[in-house]
């Protein structure tokens, strides 16, 4: 394994672990915070109860969230150090912001985490909405950074330096506004579906529980809205992508030649060498219609991008078909929800809707993963989108396979305990909703 | 560069050593506590590792994240000066990387576990040692950033990958780090104990880090005039350097006149003074450099233009930052040092 391949399997490994622990961050705090503001709004018991129960997995999931992000703030030096050295100034301001968002998540988690008999229900609902919100910002403005990669904005590069730096016109990149929109979204639409699958699976088992239900239609409530706002936010991106970074949307479509009324493949198999995609069954006009508003607007293949400057196509095809996929299938499923909601049918008796759910309820995550590998390995040979290589980022630092398989059993063996845990959390707590004058607790520890 | 953007990074060179300062006296303390958790003997071994437990939880993760606000800081502002220290210490930092995401991990896999007490127990051990090994690892790179061994010439790290940070000033910086933070820990628990034996468990154990500590900073002061002489020469030879060593000394007395007479909330005080005054003292001693010899805040790649956009988003984060930390820690410290003031 050559030191470049190794430290992109290292970022790589780095981010998908983070990624999935820090949309827990965004998304958990919302659900939280509406079954608070239920319980403080109908008294019911119960309300509170869920929301302290989602807490304490949120409690684990941002956790490891915050080591893990940590470890990516210092591996953007550690393996890109000559990226960092001339990209630091550049992308610092949406950094420095991020790391006061992060701050403010992480001190208001802290009084809803552990504040419950401490502070006022104001106060506790009050930090349960800074965390949110906070959380949220913290998402969008380090998308910031990446889209700047993809799409960098705000420098000039003289003599190999990157002067009059415009840290504005850094920030809101010409990729900045969709790509931060589809990821928020998706950072709830992926929670939602999971948190689903996991209420689902307890309603098979025990169809009348009240507890399992309501959490259901609060994440029910939420991905149904997140679900649209991301297929409309998906329009959005693959128009910027059609304007901005062609070679990334023709990878994922496998679309090789520059044609009018391209068509939008919906199978297919990319042959590098050959340069065309065998077997593709598409729909005449779609990728035109997707990338150009046109059906006969002119799509650019990758016939446009020197053959060195093209990324791992087959890669981008495979995970861009896999997200798509995913987000279609869970726009059925949150359909069918919608609709059993408004036909007032209990979740209960709905076995098959339930399982439905258990079998979606990975696939906001699968389609989170495949979502970061189109963008990120959409971009390659690049790391800053035709101005600094990957390969000429890289530190000089040997035997980066050491640190890379490290980092990788490290996460690995969390990402098991994680899980292991979580599912003690789901089957261990008895449902027993707490009384509204719960024994004063010191901390939950 | 024009003036404002000069007096822009020595106000971020400044505010880089108050966050810093800040991360000691509050994150450092945490990891202080799990060198505890490794060390909890006697009847109330359990009592021990609650306590430390019941402090942390609530706060650490925020004590944290000024890890994260130095590490943005450098890179924004002193791009060259991360570039040098990402190269040349990538195997300590990866090391208290591993450290780091352990005790985060291992701490809230203890808390939140519902796991047998066996289980529990193992990751209880895994947050201590990783506590334990992880201060002294970011020790070991802020030892090596100030002996002179690593060197940036013509754009490249010239010094290889084991320089500085293997030399034995670097590893008693390392030990010197531990202990400060298990001295902070232990006097910070005194006053957030319960019971009176409790509070003298670590009365006993603060004693003990003081004159420990005190042992360390000597040995840091020796090997420095060895291995780190542009360093030692500043300690020895300015003009600052009395008032600062002599305040260290004068604070370390009162943190152990503290602890004899019980005055815990005193003590908490005093610690944090002379811990805060080590730091000063060695930021102080670095004369300007972030990297010695070659990388100088007044060339360490800084972009004048987004110096002024830079401040005013710092300024209205720590704004908003400060009143959410005090917050913070009014909520979960509150109680317990209202009480000892009435000692």
């Amino acid at each position: 394994m050559t030191d470049l391949l190794a430290a992109c399997g290292q970022m790589a490994v780095s981010l998908a672990f983070h990624i999935l622990f820090a949309v827990a961050g965004m998304a958990m705090p919302l659900l939280m915070v509406i079954a608070e503001s239920l319980h403080l709004r109908t008294g019911d018991p119960l309300y509170k109860d869920l929301a302290k129960r989602w807490a304490r997995g949120t409690a684990i999931l941002f956790a490891v969230g915050a080591v893990s992000g940590t470890v990516l703030s210092f591996e953007l030096g550690l393996l890109w150090p000559t990226f960092m050295e001339h990209a630091g100034p550049v992308i610092g301001m949406p950094f420095s912001i991020e790391g006061f968002f992060f701050f403010l998540e992480a001190i208001f988690l802290g009084i809803f985490l552990y504040g419950w008999d401490r502070v006022s229900p104001r106060l506790h609902l009050f930090s349960g909405v800074m965390v949110a919100v906070s959380g949220l910002m913290s998402g969008v403005v380090v998308v910031s950074v990446n889209a700047w990669m993809n799409s960098p904005a705000g420098f000039k590069v003289v003599e190999g330096q990157f002067v009059d730096v415009d840290v504005m016109a850094a920030i809101f990149n010409p990729a900045f506004p969709t790509q931060a929109l589809h990821m928020a979204v998706a950072a709830y639409t992926s929670v939602a579906f999971a948190v689903m699958g996991i209420h689902a699976w307890r309603l098979l088992r025990d169809p009348s529980s009240r507890f399992h239900g309501v959490a259901l239609k609060i994440a029910l409530g939420v991905a149904i809205v997140s679900v649209v706002l991301q297929l409309a936010s998906g329009d959005l991106a693959a128009k910027h992508l059609a304007e901005y970074q062609p070679s990334k949307l023709a990878a994922a479509e496998g679309h090789f030649k520059t044609t009018r009324g391209a068509s939008l493949s919906l199978v297919g198999w990319p042959d590098e060498d050959k340069g065309e995609l065998i077997g593709e069954i598409g729909v005449p006009y779609a990728l035109s219609i997707l990338g150009k508003a046109d059906p006969n607007a002119e799509i650019e293949g990758l016939d446009k991008t020197p053959r060195a400057d093209w990324p791992p196509v087959a890669v981008v095809y495979v995970a861009f078909k896999v997200m798509v996929g995913a987000g279609f299938a869970m726009f059925g499923v949150a359909l069918w929800g919608a609709w059993l909601w408004w036909r007032r049918r209990p979740f209960g008796d709905q076995t098959r809707f339930l399982k439905a759910l258990i079998l979606a309820s990975p696939l906001g995550m699968i389609a989170l993963e495949a979502g970061w590998v189109v963008t990120e390995v959409g971009r390659q040979p690049w790391i800053i989108r035709g101005v600094m290589r990957t390969a000429d980022a890289v530190t000089p630092m040997p035997g980066l396979a050491v640190p890379f398989v490290a980092f990788t059993a490290l996460y690995a063996f969390l990402g098991v305990v994680v899980i292991a845990l979580l599912k003690a959390h789901v089957f261990a707590v008895p449902v027993t909703p707490a009384a509204p004058t719960a024994r004063p607790v010191a901390t939950e520890a | 560069m024009d003036n404002l953007a000069s007096s822009g990074v020595w106000a971020v060179w400044v505010l880089m050593g108050v966050g810093l300062v800040a991360w000691v006296l509050t994150g450092g303390a945490d990891y202080g506590g799990g060198l505890w958790d490794l060390l909890a003997s006697g009847p109330r071994k359990e009592a021990q590792r609650s306590l430390i437990a019941e402090a942390i939880a609530p706060i650490w993760e925020a004590n944290h994240v000024w890890i994260i606000f130095l590490v943005v800081m450098m890179f924004s502002v002193f791009p060259r000066a991360f570039f040098v220290v990402s190269v040349a210490l990538h195997i300590p930092l990866v090391l208290a990387l591993f450290g780091m995401v352990l005790r985060g991990a291992a701490f809230t896999f203890r808390a939140y576990g519902l796991q047998p007490d066996a289980v529990g127990h193992r990751w209880g051990r895994v947050f201590a040692w990783s506590s334990a090994l992880t201060p002294v690892f970011l020790g070991m790179a802020l030892g090596a950033m100030s002996t002179g061994d690593l060197r940036h010439v013509n754009g490249l790290v010239t010094s290889g990958f084991l320089a500085g940070w293997t030399s034995p000033f670097s590893f008693t910086v390392g030990l010197f780090a531990l202990a400060l933070f298990a001295l902070l820990a232990a006097v910070y628990l005194t006053a957030d104990a319960a019971s009176a034996e409790l509070a003298e468990d670590f009365r006993g154990r603060a004693l003990a880090a003081e004159l420990v500590a005190g042992v360390l900073a000597a040995l840091v002061a020796w090997r420095a005039s060895v291995d780190a002489p542009a360093l030692w020469a500043a300690l020895a030879g300015s003009s600052w350097t009395w008032p600062v060593q002599l305040g260290t000394a004068a604070a370390a007395i009162a943190v152990l006149a503290a602890l004899v007479t019980r005055r815990f909330a005193l003590a908490r005080f005093a610690v944090a003074a002379q811990v805060g005054l080590v730091v000063l003292g060695w930021g102080l001693a670095m004369d300007g450099f972030i990297v010695r010899p070659d990388v100088h805040v007044t060339a360490a790649g800084t972009r004048p233009e987004m110096m002024g956009p830079l401040m005013v988003a710092v300024s209205i984060g720590l704004a908003v930052l400060l009143p959410s930390l005090w917050l913070l820690f009014r909520v979960f410290k509150r109680s317990k040092t209202a009480d000892d003031t009435t000692h």
